[in-house]
């Protein structure tokens, strides 16, 4: 009984020492993994504050300025390039929600002959090289006027946005039972009121969040507005190439350069946690 | 939409439904359908232009059928080409499943530690492919670089990253890891979350170790999880254009000339198109079969892992 006792605590007192260890290696682990992915960042926001002297003898310590903000910001037209982006994002994911929604609707409520079929071909699109489907757009778009043009463009991204919207509401349309919809229409109330005052309520914080993920991938799209753009649009990516190609002194414009393109993403990537997996796997992980 | 709201249950005969409620989800997809369709033109329009010697440079264009596909298959280049796509799709991808995994493994205790940093593990996710060669090139500068300064305290002087042969596709398998790993590990944490207790617990009460719980309980059941990452990440890394052109344009020398980066130069620095597209139907043809293995493969083993 006694020596049984002290096995007992020897025991809990080794799990316990090895439970400390443990969550010392594992803490020592992810603080490894943070400094990686997030030192970038953070060395970003320390070089955007930086004077171009400072860049070259101080690390970590230096007087802050807003001077390199003040250059790229209203010196060049980096700006200009962020509003077309936003124009060519937004509007990619305007067009996508009015056309992918109601077939996101009918993929998930009716049967039909080779539903999968089409809903796996609309997936496929995400598969496909960008390069590849790029060239035929760029020879066929120079010849009907659509080169360099905000239309073309949003047309182009659709690739980027419509699958995955429809695949991700699709799930969220799947969701709410069927019952819900007969019993609205009984009482009386039109299809549009039920699918605007009924599904797309319940639907939102879905739609939301797949729309906000395919703004991030179309804010980020690079091949398509490379070949697809010339003078009139730029986008942020493609502007960002000049400060790469340029043997540039400018350190510190180059740090605002890459914290004003990608700020607004981390905005909305905060605001849709609770879907991101859910969006980022169109729809196969539910988080 | 109300009355075929009822067309959802199991058995129903096409016949008997009026035509025109049959044919309305068609109606509802259509515009949406018609969108990306207008897209799937170029496909056709791809394969059609491979068979002549269409060219930017050149004011008419002619049939020369397979030409443009021979000369290909006997061009070392393409060789070159599909070596480095498929050498740079294994290192990264084999890389960000590893670290996804380990650190969402790591971030399976729900601390407020874990769960804070599960928020701003996200952040590199959203970064875009040129802002990130943007970032990691103000990370590596040899003249104001923070890694330059680190590697100087241990004796290395002037790394060369992308500029060298034998450290650009180290540079790019980097960076693209450090953009994408997020993306596993948010999977793999989703499928930690949806894991059943009970295997768990009576494994623990029968005294299984650490090792073997992982081995046979834990790791199967995640594989579908790990499976959807790494369809969607060996896609994306056996297509990558972004990062490779943003970051030395395929160079040094041919380096990191993967298929993409063949197909681009070929058609935009030379203007041949019908040259580059054998190249780009190829990369099409093999991320279409890779992708139909993959999705097979994993709605199995969700299968499995279902206990069906």
């Amino acid at each position: 009984m006694h020596t049984q006792m002290e096995w007992k605590e020897t025991s809990v007192r080794k799990s316990q020492a090895l439970s400390a260890v443990a969550s010392l290696a594992r803490n020592l682990g992810l603080t490894l993994y943070a400094l990686f992915a997030l030192f970038p960042l953070v060395w970003m926001v320390i070089c955007s504050l930086k004077t171009d002297a400072e860049m070259y003898n101080t690390v970590f310590r230096f007087t802050p300025t807003l001077s390199n903000y003040n250059a790229v910001l209203l010196g060049t037209d980096y700006f200009n390039a962020f509003f077309q982006n936003l124009i060519v994002a937004g509007g990619a994911v305007v067009l996508t929600i009015v056309a992918g929604v109601p077939a996101a609707y009918a993929l998930a409520r009716y049967d039909f002959k080779k539903k999968e079929d089409l809903a796996f071909q609309i997936l496929s699109f995400k598969f496909a090289p960008e390069i590849l489907v790029i060239l035929p757009i760029f020879t066929i778009f120079q010849k009907i006027g659509l080169y360099d043009t905000y239309f073309g463009l949003i047309w182009v991204y659709q690739l980027i946005t419509m699958p995955l919207v429809i695949w991700v509401v699709r799930g969220y349309f799947e969701e709410i039972s069927v019952e819900i919809e007969q019993a609205a229409q009984l009482d009386g109330y039109k299809w549009f009121d039920v699918f605007f005052k009924i599904l797309v309520p319940l639907i939102k914080p879905g739609l939301v969040a797949s729309a906000l993920l395919a703004f991030i991938f179309a804010w980020n799209s690079f091949t398509f507005p490379l070949v697809l753009s010339g003078f009139k649009i730029q986008t942020m990516t493609i502007t960002s190439l000049r400060y790469i190609a340029s043997d540039t002194v400018h350190y510190g414009q180059v740090a605002v350069a890459a914290l004003v393109a990608v700020s607004p993403e981390i905005l909305a990537c905060l605001f849709i946690q609770k879907h991101l997996v859910r969006g980022l796997s169109f729809g196969a992980v539910k988080g | 939409m109300g009355e075929t709201g009822a067309a959802k249950s199991a058995e129903i005969d096409y016949n008997e439904i009026p035509s025109n409620v049959r044919r309305r989800p068609y109606y509802i997809i259509a515009p949406g359908l018609l969108i990306l369709i207008g897209i799937l033109i170029p496909f056709v329009v791809a394969i059609f232009l491979s068979l002549t010697n269409y060219s930017f440079r050149l004011p008419t264009w002619r049939f020369i059928w397979f030409r443009n596909w021979t000369d290909a298959f006997k061009d070392p280049s393409f060789y070159h080409a599909v070596w480095v796509t498929l050498r740079y799709a294994f290192y990264a991808t084999l890389t960000q499943l590893v670290l996804g995994v380990a650190v969402a493994l790591l971030l399976r205790k729900d601390t407020f530690y874990s769960r804070v940093l599960k928020v701003l593990f996200t952040f590199p996710l959203m970064v875009a492919p040129a802002i990130a060669v943007l970032i990691w090139q103000l990370m590596t500068s040899n003249s104001v670089g923070v890694l330059e300064k680190l590697l100087n305290f241990f004796g290395v002087v002037n790394f060369p990253w992308a500029s060298s042969h034998g450290t650009a596709m180290f540079t790019a398998v980097l960076i693209d890891t450090w953009v994408n790993t997020p993306f596993i590990l948010l999977l793999v944490l989703a499928g930690i979350q949806s894991l059943p207790k009970s295997p768990f617990e009576a494994a623990q009460v029968d005294g299984a170790s650490a090792w073997f719980i992982f081995r046979t309980l834990t790791f199967p059941m995640l594989k579908p999880f790990i499976y959807i990452g790494l369809l969607f990440r060996l896609m994306a890394a056996l297509q990558e254009f972004g990062i490779i052109f943003a970051l030395s344009k395929g160079g040094p020398g041919d380096t990191l000339m993967n298929i993409s980066l063949t197909g681009y130069i070929t058609s935009y620095q030379f203007g041949r198109v019908g040259k580059a597209l054998p190249y780009l139907l190829v990369l099409w043809a093999l991320c279409y079969v890779v992708a139909g293995v993959l999705v097979k493969r994993q709605r199995k083993l969700a299968k499995l892992a279902q206990g069906y």
